[in-house]
C-alpha cells in the first residue's frame, strides 16, 4: 500500500510572520516525508505550528525557508492534487450541495456530463443524495462538512489535508463522521493529512502521528502506531498510545501527563 | 407542533387550528392597517374640528384622487391625468436608477477590489455623498437646462450612493477562506471575481439597488423641481403654487403607493434570486 518515494517531502521548513514589527516563528526547521496512502495526524496545542504546515503543504503560504515538495517538485501554491477541508467549511453558500461538489469539475473544465455524472457519485458517497439540492445554510455542521469532504473528493484530490474539520461537531457527529472518514481513506487508498488538537481523534484516525510543541513551532517527535484496526478507544493498546502520546505533547511545559 | 397535539380531542384542535390558521393569514394586514387608519381618523377630526383651515378633509382629498385618476368632477387641468403624470415620474425613476446602476455598480467593485482605484475614488466620493441632491438643483439646470435631463439627473445622482457604498462593501467583505477554497479547487486569478465575489456580493449589491430605487422615488419631487411640465413632483409643486392642497397630498400619496409596490416587487425579485442567503427571506 506504501509507495516508495514521498508524495509529501518538508525538509528543513521554517515559517516566520511579520506581526507589528514583531518577528513570529511560527514553524522552525521541521521535517517531515509522507509516503502515498499514509494518514497521518499533525498534534499538538495552538501556537505549534500544524496549521502552518498544513497551510505550506496546501500551497497558502510559502515557506520562509527549507523546501515543501510534492513528488519531488515545490509546492508554489494550491493545486486541486492537494484539498483542503477547513474547520468552518468554507462552502459556497450560494451554490447547492449538488454545486458546490460540482465546483471543482467544472472550474478545471470538464464537459457538463462528466461534472454530472462526478457530482452524482460523491453526492451518494457521503449520504447525501436526499439533500443534493439544498443551499448550505439549510444543513447541519457534519452534512456541511460531508459535503466539504466531498467536494475535494470530487476534484480527484491525491491529498487531502484537513485541517481541526471536526473540531465544531458535536460528539456524535464526530465520531460518525471519523468513521466515515477512515471507510472513504481505507476505499479510496487517498493520502491524508489531519490536523487535531485531540489525542483520541489522532490515535483513533492516523497510522502516524506527528507530535509539535510551540514556542517557537517545530515537530517533536513522528510516531507510528500499530494498533489494528477497526480500534477500540477503551482498549488498554489504545490507553497505552494515549498515555505515552500525551507525555510527548505535554513534556515542553514540564506536565505530566494524566 | 409537539404542543399542538397535546390539545384536548382531534375535532377541537382542527377547528382551533383552521381558525388559528385564518388569523395567521390576516394578522399582517390588520397590524399593518392600524396606524394608517388612525392616523386618517386624527385626520378626519381635526379638520372637521376646523383646527386647521389650510388642510382638506379626507373626503376633500378622496374626491380630488378620483377626478384626478378618471377626471369627470371638476374638469380642471389635472382631471383624469394620473396616470400620465405616474408615468412621466416612473421613467425618470427608473431610468435615473438604472443610469446610477450603470455608473455605481463597476465604480464600486473597483473601488472595493482596487487599492488603487480606492485611493483614487473613495476620498472624493466620500466628500461628495454629505451634499444633499436639493443642493444639486440649481447646478444640475445649469448644467443640463429646465426640463427632464435635469429631473433624470437629480435622480440618479440620488440613487448614486447607496448602491455605490452597498456594492463596495459587498465585494470588500467576501470571507477569504473562500478564496482559498476556489483556488485549491482549480479556480485561480481572474476567475474567481466571477465564480466568487460576484455571487457573494449579491446580497449587498441586491440591497444597495434596492436602497437606491427607494432614494429615486424619495427624490422625484426635487427633480422635478427642474420645470418640467409632467410628473407626479411637478404636480406637487403646481399645487402649492395654486394652493391646491388637495392636489398635493394626492401627488403624495400615489408616490408613496407607487414607491411601495416598486419596492415590494424588488423584494419578491430578491427572495427569489437570493434563496441561498438566510438573512435574504422577508
Amino acid at each position: 500500500m506504501v509507495d516508495a518515494s514521498p508524495i509529501i517531502e518538508i525538509s528543513r521548513v521554517s515559517k516566520t510572520f511579520q506581526l507589528q514589527q514583531q518577528t513570529i516563528q511560527a514553524l522552525s526547521d521541521a521535517n517531515l516525508s509522507i509516503a502515498k496512502g499514509e494518514f497521518v495526524c499533525l498534534i499538538g496545542a495552538s501556537g505549534c505550528g500544524k496549521s502552518t504546515l498544513l497551510r505550506i503543504m496546501a500551497g497558502f503560504e510559502q515557506p520562509s525557508s527549507g523546501q515543501a515538495l510534492m513528488w519531488g517538485k515545490p509546492i508554489t501554491g494550491p493545486d486541486p492534487s492537494r484539498g483542503m477541508v477547513f474547520q468552518d467549511y468554507a462552502l459556497f453558500p450560494w451554490l447547492t450541495v449538488r454545486e458546490n461538489i460540482g465546483f471543482g469539475p467544472a472550474a478545471r473544465g470538464l464537459a457538463r456530463s462528466q461534472v454530472r455524472e462526478t457530482v452524482d457519485k460523491f453526492v451518494e458517497l457521503v449520504g447525501l443524495t436526499k439533500f443534493a439540492d439544498v443551499y448550505p445554510h439549510q444543513l447541519s455542521g457534519g452534512m456541511k462538512q460531508r459535503v466539504a469532504i466531498a467536494r475535494v473528493l470530487a476534484n480527484d484530490a491525491e491529498l487531502v489535508l484537513m485541517d481541526e474539520p471536526f473540531g465544531a461537531l458535536d460528539a456524535m457527529t464526530r465520531e460518525r463522521l471519523q468513521d466515515e472518514l477512515l471507510e472513504i481513506w481505507q476505499r479510496t487508498k487517498l493520502t491524508v493529512v489531519f490536523v487535531t488538537h485531540a489525542i483520541e481523534e489522532a490515535i483513533f484516525l492516523a497510522n502516524r502521528v506527528v507530535v509539535m510543541t510551540p514556542g517557537p513551532g517545530r515537530i517533536e517527535s513522528d510516531n507510528a502506531l500499530d494498533l489494528a484496526r477497526p480500534r477500540d478507544v477503551a482498549s488498554p493498546e489504545f490507553n497505552a498510545v494515549r498515555r505515552a502520546l500525551g507525555a510527548k505533547l505535554h513534556s515542553h511545559h514540564g506536565r505530566k501527563a494524566a | 407542533m409537539a404542543v399542538a397535539e397535546t390539545s384536548s380531542g382531534p375535532a377541537v384542535a382542527v377547528r382551533r387550528s383552521l381558525s388559528h390558521a385564518f388569523w395567521q393569514r390576516l394578522r399582517p394586514t390588520t397590524l399593518a392597517l392600524i396606524v394608517p387608519l388612525l392616523l386618517l381618523a386624527f385626520w378626519q377630526v381635526a379638520t372637521t374640528n376646523r383646527w386647521t383651515l389650510l388642510i382638506p378633509t379626507p373626503y376633500e382629498v378622496g374626491q380630488e384622487m378620483v377626478d384626478f385618476a378618471v377626471g369627470g368632477l371638476y374638469d380642471d387641468a389635472y382631471s383624469g391625468t394620473l396616470l400620465t403624470h405616474l408615468l412621466a415620474s416612473m421613467s425618470r425613476v427608473y431610468g435615473g436608477f438604472a443610469l446610477a446602476a450603470l455608473f455605481a455598480l463597476p465604480i464600486g467593485m473597483m473601488v472595493g477590489r482596487m487599492q488603487t482605484a480606492r485611493m483614487l475614488l473613495d476620498p472624493f466620493l466620500q466628500l461628495m455623498r454629505p451634499i444633499p441632491v436639493t443642493a444639486w438643483l440649481p447646478l444640475s439646470m445649469i448644467l443640463f437646462g429646465l426640463g427632464a435631463k435635469s429631473a433624470f439627473a437629480l435622480v440618479c445622482l440620488g440613487a448614486f450612493y447607496p448602491i455605490l457604498l452597498n456594492t463596495t462593501f459587498g465585494v470588500r467583505s467576501v470571507d477569504p477562506k473562500l478564496f482559498e477554497a476556489a483556488s485549491m479547487l482549480g479556480c485561480r486569478g481572474s476567475a474567481q471575481f466571477y465564480k466568487v465575489v460576484l455571487p457573494a456580493a449579491t446580497p449587498s449589491i441586491f440591497t444597495g439597488l434596492r436602497l437606491g430605487l427607494g432614494l429615486a422615488w424619495f427624490v422625484i419631487v426635487v427633480g422635478e423641481m427642474t420645470g418640467v411640465p409632467q410628473g407626479l413632483g411637478a404636480v406637487i409643486m403646481d399645487g402649492r403654487t395654486l394652493s391646491r392642497t388637495e392636489l398635493v397630498i394626492c401627488g403624495m400619496i400615489v408616490i408613496g403607493l407607487a414607491g411601495y409596490v416598486s419596492d415590494r416587487l424588488v423584494v419578491a425579485l430578491g427572495n427569489r434570486l437570493l434563496r441561498w442567503s438566510p438573512s435574504h427571506h422577508g
